[in-house]
């Protein structure tokens, strides 16, 4: 029977995880994720499910991935400087292959930054943060409800595409108590099995025709993995030294997430078929863009509101597309404008792209953007 | 190929890299002999950080995780608790062990978690070229501290018994059949095993620290200078001095291990410890 629950973000987020069969959890206590944590502890052993507090986000990420091979579907959750402290482990997942989910419930930055107050700021760490290049998969929930769709995603998806992805949540989302509904049946992608036995599977070839790798097999089930951090060939040996070897496992671990099934595009919109004026967000930022839109549209301007529920990959064709048709796009974000370059690039000069960045650790208002919409907020910049 | 690499070693790893004189050799020879006489091959779990011995696991065919500078031990705490039927082994540089993955290190030691790390101390960073580590004797010169060494080492084994592992040895490459043997007892240990291995780096750590890069002589050197922890307790400090004292050096059995603790609370359906079993730890 589907479940109906008041609950905060943060609690979504646990709820949905589990559900999508989240069994193993490492974090360390950061506001304003703790609450992930917390709950985690006390839900996943009655779950037959395993949390550990460990001494640092670094450990925590580190366990994570040990897990994921110990048979695991593994997650952990945090926020500013822990996201900042989990970077390396990041590039490791990428680099070996390892489905695993990150909750960031974003704070203000730099450094200690804002801790409590909301922001976006990492908005461009989790694509780029890691050294080296890469591509990510990262959801950007703008309620409680989407906390828990979108984690039962971010799990479905790190199956499929073998990498680490994420839940950019922020203290907003995180923070807020709100109707959820929870399904009786939700759509889970479980993990894989190789389809090849022991001796016959290269555990890091792509499947015949496709970007992505076979079933995962795990530890101690006689495949006798190796599991490098190194650019590897399709053995895990180590092949860093090899330029086309190495140049084709980099290409090929980017081109998985930037060539999708298709699946990996989930915008939503609404008033989008006559709009001159839309204003493009994800996370927290589009409630107040959809609220303002109300508003213009109550007093004849014709505007509309497209909401970014994966913002990487980027939905480049989306924004092309929007661009092609509408004057103007305006862009509300908690950050000095990031995803906003994202949006200029897409569009292609085809619209005038509006940034409408808001510093401090407080969400837009409705009047701010439905200012942006009339033409009369001065904080908005014209790119 | 002798008969034991032939059985153990993972051929498409191999040509392996190591500098002629490496003690890295005799420790693959020793966990292959380990692993052999446990039977235990199907059930083990390697994983290695960064640094020159962590391609000891490597080279063995069976399940590794070869990760990130300092981080094997929490990738192995996770492999541990997901199947406690695992046998995990850590091959960890002094470098990985005492200096960036140090804190790792004391927490898994103060958890408990039934793993095995072997540390490899060759007293300096050799992959990277020669510089000074947390092992590195005081006043020694290294490329990083071309006037000598103003810090001093940690005693890693001391480290590890005072953060609360349960089992610690100290052994040197010139003792293969004692270090095999302490393997086989730390594996066999319930709780965290710590294993300090003293191995020679000719190529970096002798030409800089020891000024020979004869490996015959800083093995003569391991020979002479060990002393039994039998005869370590009948010298004196002064006597000690410039001494590496080998053998086992701690062991408490029955001490709580993570993975039995934590299995308790999955088995208590979700109703965690009991009431008395709070109030008696606190």
């Amino acid at each position: 029977m589907e479940k109906v629950m008041v609950i905060q973000g943060n609690e979504a987020c646990v709820r949905g995880a589990i559900a999508a069969g989240c069994r193993f959890f490492a974090g360390y206590p950061i506001t304003p994720a703790s609450e992930v944590a917390e709950l985690m502890a006390a839900m996943l052993p009655g779950k037959g499910g395993i949390f550990m507090q460990m001494e640092d986000e670094i450990a925590s990420i580190c366990a994570v991935i040990g897990a994921a091979w110990g048979g695991a579907k593994a997650c952990t959750g945090t926020s500013g400087p822990g996201f900042s402290l989990m970077q390396e482990g990041f590039g490791y997942a990428v680099s070996t292959e390892t489905p695993c989910v990150i909750i960031n419930v974003q704070r203000g930055g730099p450094s200690t930054g804002q801790p409590t107050s909301p922001s976006q700021q990492d908005i461009y760490q989790v694509k780029y943060g890691s050294h080296g290049d890469y591509e990510v998969i990262a959801y950007a929930p703008s309620s409680a409800q989407e906390a828990f769709d979108l984690t039962v995603k971010a799990f479905n998806a790190a199956e499929k595409y073998r990498v680490p992805v994420f839940v950019m949540s922020d203290e907003v989302v995180g923070h807020t108590r709100e109707k959820v509904r929870i399904p009786e049946t939700l759509g889970v992608v479980e993990r894989r099995k190789p389809s090849l036995p022991p001796g016959e599977l290269f555990p890091f070839r792509a499947m015949p025709g496709s970007l992505r790798l076979d079933g995962m097999p795990a530890f101690n089930q006689g495949y006798n993995l190796l599991v490098e951090g190194q650019l590897h060939d399709d053995l895990g040996n180590r092949a860093g030294t090899q330029v086309e070897a190495s140049a084709r496992l980099l290409t090929r671990i980017c081109d998985k997430i930037l060539k999708h099934d298709g699946d990996l595009l989930d915008v939503q919109g609404r008033y989008l078929d006559d709009a001159e004026v839309v204003v493009v967000s994800y996370g927290s930022t589009i409630r107040p863009a959809m609220q303002a839109v109300r508003q213009a549209r109550a007093a004849g301007i014709k505007a509309g509101w497209l909401k970014l529920r994966i913002v990487w990959p980027f939905p480049d064709e989306v924004i092309a597309d929007l661009a092609g048709k509408v004057d103007r796009i305006i862009v509300p974000e908690m950050n000095v404008g990031k995803i906003v370059r994202e949006v200029d690039r897409a569009a292609h000069g085809r619209a005038e792209v509006v940034s409408l960045p808001k510093l401090g650790g407080a969400l837009h208002t409705p009047s701010e953007v439905l200012a942006a919409i009339e033409g009369r907020n001065d904080r908005a910049s014209h790119r | 190929m002798h008969p034991i690499a032939e059985k153990y070693l993972r051929k498409s790893a191999l040509p392996q890299f190591f500098c002629q004189g490496c003690g890295d050799g005799t420790i693959i020879t020793a966990l292959m002999r380990t692993v052999d006489d446990l039977g235990i091959i199907d059930q083990v779990a390697f994983t290695s950080g960064i640094g020159c011995c962590a391609w000891i696991p490597v080279f063995i065919n069976a399940d590794c995780l070869h990760t990130m500078h300092g981080r094997a031990i929490p990738v192995a705490t996770a492999l541990k608790l997901t199947d406690p039927k695992r046998k995990v082994m850590v091959f960890a540089g002094d470098g990985d062990c005492m200096g960036i993955g140090g804190n790792h290190l004391i927490h898994a030691a103060r958890r408990n978690v039934d793993i095995t790390v072997v540390m490899v101390n060759n007293a300096i960073y050799g992959m990277t070229g020669g510089q000074t580590a947390p092992t590195t004797p005081h006043h020694a010169t290294t490329k990083t501290t071309p006037m000598g060494n103003v810090e001093f080492p940690f005693d890693a084994c001391e480290v590890a018994k005072a953060a609360g592992a349960t089992y610690v040895a100290r052994w040197t490459t010139a003792h293969p059949r004692q270090l095999t043997s302490a393997m086989k007892e730390a594996i066999n240990h319930k709780g965290f095993a710590f294993i300090e291995v003293l191995s020679q780096c000719p190529t970096q750590s002798g030409r800089m620290i020891y000024g020979n890069s004869d490996p015959v002589a800083m093995f003569n050197r391991y020979k002479e200078t060990s002393v039994s922890v039998a005869r370590a307790g009948k010298m004196s400090a002064k006597e000690l001095v410039g001494k590496i004292v080998v053998g086992k050096l701690h062991q408490i059995e029955g001490r709580a291990e993570l993975c039995d603790e934590v299995y308790a609370l999955m088995s208590s359906g979700g109703e965690g410890l009991s009431a008395e079993t709070k109030l008696a730890s606190n």
